[in-house]
């Protein structure tokens, strides 16, 4: 339970609340940090706060909430105010949403890892539950009436014997004033009772992006505000060696240009440097750009060259790498010398490519900085921006607007501090806007990755022995360069959990030298882990002459809640506590079965151009089987008919933003699987644009998509990543089943299917 | 130059090459016409020029003299357009950024082809990209419109 604190009256965030209103706060600190912080701000009234969940009720019943996660289309904005809303028993058209500045009173803010509704579920719940107990109270007491005798119905406190009632805006005044019940004796509502929880909404911001309001970042403006544009060294780590601006300052509406600072290893969220064009406007900014005439000293990394790093990848997959996770003797079964099957898979550098590239606007004045950006996480970008300028980070203030699509990129705010770094140099508020040229050939890349598997055949085909290895750059290589091996985080992405029922298990993790920045993409290292095991587990149905699910069945094995300690040593959980949630067999087996009957497996013979593949993961502790269907042409081209994705996420808020999630995560995944890879030559991103670095239209999108929602009172896990790793295993597996041929490696295009 | 956006006049006299985008949004601070790749490959900036959609970010302004130009924040003159209207019943947008250039295509598809079939939404609609996947959605509202008589 978290601490409630009743904050009506105080003059807390004037700018959201009025001063009549009745205002609480959840404190997410721990303890000693917040006792400290009491003493250090306001030792006698006890009245410093760090609260993280505001909810505040005006005296004409308008119900404001605060928001302090990251919009990016996910819909946590309207998702965990309806938690609030529901508990309270407000009325969901009067609850007015405030997006939250960068602060670390909210806890963390990183929307990041699917876990909004997760981490925040249970205190969303007890503010809610706090302000309704407080306002029966407040009803009650002028009444003079039992609180047992009064109850709340949708934003009206009853008085079930005489009938009488009183609006929650005319009891605001009366709850500000009383104490916050001890948690201990908070009543929350029967599931059966809940009114927003698990219906259906639509999101807060739905009519705004129907009708063009200016809600982006790169819609963001300020009075007497420039443009600027950055061009970056073409190679990580690249430095300017001499700079003629003679051409852009000649440009109508050009400014004044300026050189951003190279950054100081580990890159970090610092920016990449380069020399920015400041104009009157973005296109004239773009123009100057061309203009440019820069010389650069490429540095080490100009060696970097795709083709002979995936092979240098791919040998050190078939070498022992460091034993992540180990269960009984692999090695002891392979010496036996009975059946193996071996493969490898590849899967390159994925760009994030939201539709809204990296943009945000800065206001620099007398040591302080004002900034507006999509940024997933307003806290790093107040760190970042303080660092690059050297200033407190609490001179940062920064305004999260929402993020057109994200992906994890905007977790990353190099951008924004190129924006602060502008602005001051300009002595005006600087936007800074990058083109799609830069957003793919300087992003925070999806690492590339070789997979090996192996595994002996052993009784009906089953595996007696598996081993499984992954070589990938890591995403520890941006804060440490020497950083070649995964993290706990990544390994723990399906890789150190494969929940098969395989007696020999072992999952090494060799090393790989990082060239290009590499960050977290939508569903992260779950991608290339899901696509080798859900493959291989496929080509070993096919060795051993099995239906791909009936095997697939056997392998996740009996109904059963895998132990703690029968998982590697350093297995996170993405930070879920293990009783919670822990590995269910028993949710897998259902998901998949779901999927499949759903797609009417096994009704349709495979083979003549046609296919289905099934494949199933869980990640963000989520449970997820998709199963596709596909049909080639004669030109070997694949065309995605109907997709049956079943989700086990436990407790669900939304059910129409879950839906929305699954259906994207097939398009986001057709895009990944089809087209998805990013190369460099001599250290340079060969891609730049939508010609190179294509995505899934309209007219190759899967052609129905069907989610289907497991009823589950287990507590909610993620949905907005969970979605793309079963994806690209389960079309593979289709093609195979339609043409034979089986692809081990990402993109698609890079297969003759013909 | 003289040109008229959403039904107001405006005269421009800045570089003719400036594509319309950038008019629309630095000038005139009408920011539904979002940016996505500056080349016509993503439907992001589509309007309406004298009617038809057109992508703004590769319309230069010398081009426009004496033309009208509608953006989604003039699309609804009197209240939602049923597309609008179609695109909320259906829940369509997730992160929304692409969406007003989504339904200024749309409404363009449906102008030409009152009851488009799946192979017209396909070809008129192509050239948006949608990176959040709204596809399945995008079509269901397009279908629901042209019941409406959008």
């Amino acid at each position: 339970m978290s601490e409630i604190l009743n904050l009506s009256r105080r003059g807390f965030m004037k700018n959201v609340f009025s001063a009549g209103a009745f205002v609480l706060g959840a404190r997410l600190f721990p303890r000693a940090l917040w006792a400290a912080a009491i003493e250090a701000e306001d030792p006698l009234s006890g009245a410093a706060f760090h609260p993280g969940v505001f909810v505040g009720l005006e005296p004409d019943g308008t119900v404001t909430i605060v928001a302090a996660r990251s919009e990016m289309g996910t819909g946590s904005r309207t998702g965990l105010p309806r938690i609030v809303a529901d508990e309270m028993e407000a009325d969901w058209s009067r609850v007015k949403i405030v997006q939250a500045l960068g602060d670390p009173k909210y806890g963390n803010q990183d929307t990041d890892g699917s876990h909004s509704v997760r981490s925040f579920f249970d205190v969303m719940r007890q503010a809610g539950a706090t302000a309704r107990t407080m306002l029966v109270e407040a009803a009650a007491q002028q009444w003079k009436a039992p609180t047992a005798e009064c109850e709340a119905r949708l934003h009206t406190v009853v008085h079930r014997p005489s009938g009488r009632t009183a609006s929650y805006g005319s009891l605001a005044a009366a709850a500000a004033a009383l104490p916050v019940p001890a948690p201990g004796t908070l009543k929350f509502k029967p599931r059966s009772q809940w009114r927003y929880i698990g219906k259906d909404a639509s999101v807060f911001d739905l009519e705004g992006l129907c009708t063009g309001q200016p809600l982006f970042g790169m819609d963001a403006r300020a009075d007497g505000m420039l443009y600027a544009s950055v061009e970056h060294p073409p190679v990580l780590g690249g430095k300017v060696t001499s700079v003629d601006d003679s051409e852009a300052l000649k440009v109508a509406g050009v400014k004044q240009t300026v050189a951003i600072d190279p950054f100081k290893p580990p890159h970090g969220f610092q920016p990449l440097g380069g020399i920015a064009v400041i104009a009157e406007n973005t296109w004239a900014a773009f123009q100057g750009r061309q203009k440019l005439k820069i010389a650069w000293d490429n540095g080490p990394h100009a060696s970097y060259d795709s083709d002979a790093y995936r092979k240098d990848l791919e040998q050190t997959a078939r070498q022992p790498g460091k034993v992540a996770w180990n269960v009984g003797d692999v090695d002891a079964e392979f010496a036996k010398g009975g059946k193996t099957l071996e493969a490898g898979y590849y899967v390159p550098l994925l760009a994030h490519a939201s539709m809204e590239p990296p943009v945000a606007l800065a206001d620099y004045r007398d040591g302080k900085v004002e900034v507006w950006a999509p940024t997933q996480d307003p806290q790093a970008a107040q760190e970042t921006v303080g660092q690059v300028l050297g200033i407190p980070k609490e001179n940062v203030i920064c305004h999260v607007t929402l993020l057109g699509g994200a992906f994890g990129r905007k977790s990353m705010p190099d951008y924004v501090a190129e924006a602060a770094i502008l602005s001051k140099k300009a002595g005006r508020p600087v936007k800074v806007v990058w083109t799609r040229e830069d957003d793919i050939k300087f992003d925070y890349y999806h690492a590339v990755a070789a997979m090996y598997m192996k595994a002996a055949l052993g009784a009906n085909g089953m595996p007696s022995a598996w081993l499984q290895r992954s070589v990938f750059p890591p995403i520890g290589s941006t804060f440490a360069p020497n950083s070649t091996y995964g993290g706990g985080g990544e390994l723990g992405m399906g890789f150190t959990d494969t929940p098969f029922a395989v007696p020999n298990l072992r999952a090494e993790n060799g090393p790989a030298t990082a060239h290009v920045r590499i960050g977290w993409l939508r569903s992260v290292a779950n991608i290339y882990h899901a696509f080798a095991v859900q493959s291989f587990a496929a080509e070993l149905a096919h060795a051993a002459g099995r239906d791909p699910l009936d095997y697939l069945l056997a392998l996740i094995g009996p109904d059963r809640v895998i132990p703690k300690t029968a998982l590697g040593t350093d297995y996170d959980n993405m930070g879920g506590d293990y009783k919670d949630y822990p590995i269910d067999t028993a949710r897998l087996r259902r998901v998949t079965q779901m999927a499949a009957e759903q797609a009417g497996w096994g009704k349709r013979k495979p083979g003549s151009g046609q296919g289905i593949g099934i494949a199933v993961h869980r990640s963000f502790l989520t449970y997820v089987a998709t199963a596709i269907q596909v049909e080639m042409d004669d030109k070997g081209k694949v065309r995605i008919g109907r997709v049956d994705t079943a989700v086990d996420a436990g407790t669900i808020v939304n059910p129409e933003s879950v839906r929305n999630q699954f259906e994207g995560a097939a398009v986001f995944s057709t895009s990944l699987a089809k087209y998805g890879e990013i190369t460099a030559t001599h250290g340079v991103i060969n891609q730049g644009n939508f010609q190179d670095y294509p995505m899934c239209r309209i007219n190759e999108a899967p052609r129905e998509i069907h989610v289907h929602l497991v009823e589950s009172e287990a507590p909610p896990a993620g949905v907005g990543e969970p979605g793309v790793p079963p994806f690209a295993p389960a079309l593979c597996n289709a093609i195979f089943a339609a043409t034979g041929k089986r692809i081990r490696e990402l993109p698609l295009s890079r297969s003759n299917l013909a | 130059m003289q040109l008229k956006v959403n039904g107001v006049g405006r005269s421009f006299d800045g570089d003719p090459e400036m594509p319309l985008l950038w008019y629309l949004r630095d000038v005139l601070g009408l920011a539904g016409a979002k940016f996505g790749c500056g080349i016509g490959l993503c439907g992001a900036c589509t309007v309406h020029q004298n009617g038809e959609a057109v992508r703004s970010c590769l319309t230069p302004m010398k081009s426009l003299a004496g033309v009208e130009i509608t953006t989604i924040e003039g699309l609804g003159a009197g209240g939602l357009h049923p597309v609008q209207k179609a695109w909320m019943a259906g829940d369509v947008p997730q992160c929304g950024y692409c969406q007003p250039g989504q339904i200024m295509q749309a409404v363009a598809l449906l102008k030409s082809k009152p009851h488009p079939t799946d192979q017209d939404i396909d070809e008129m609609m192509q050239g948006n990209i949608c990176r959040c996947g709204t596809y399945q959605r995008i079509r269901a509202a397009i279908k629901a419109a042209a019941g409406e008589g959008a």
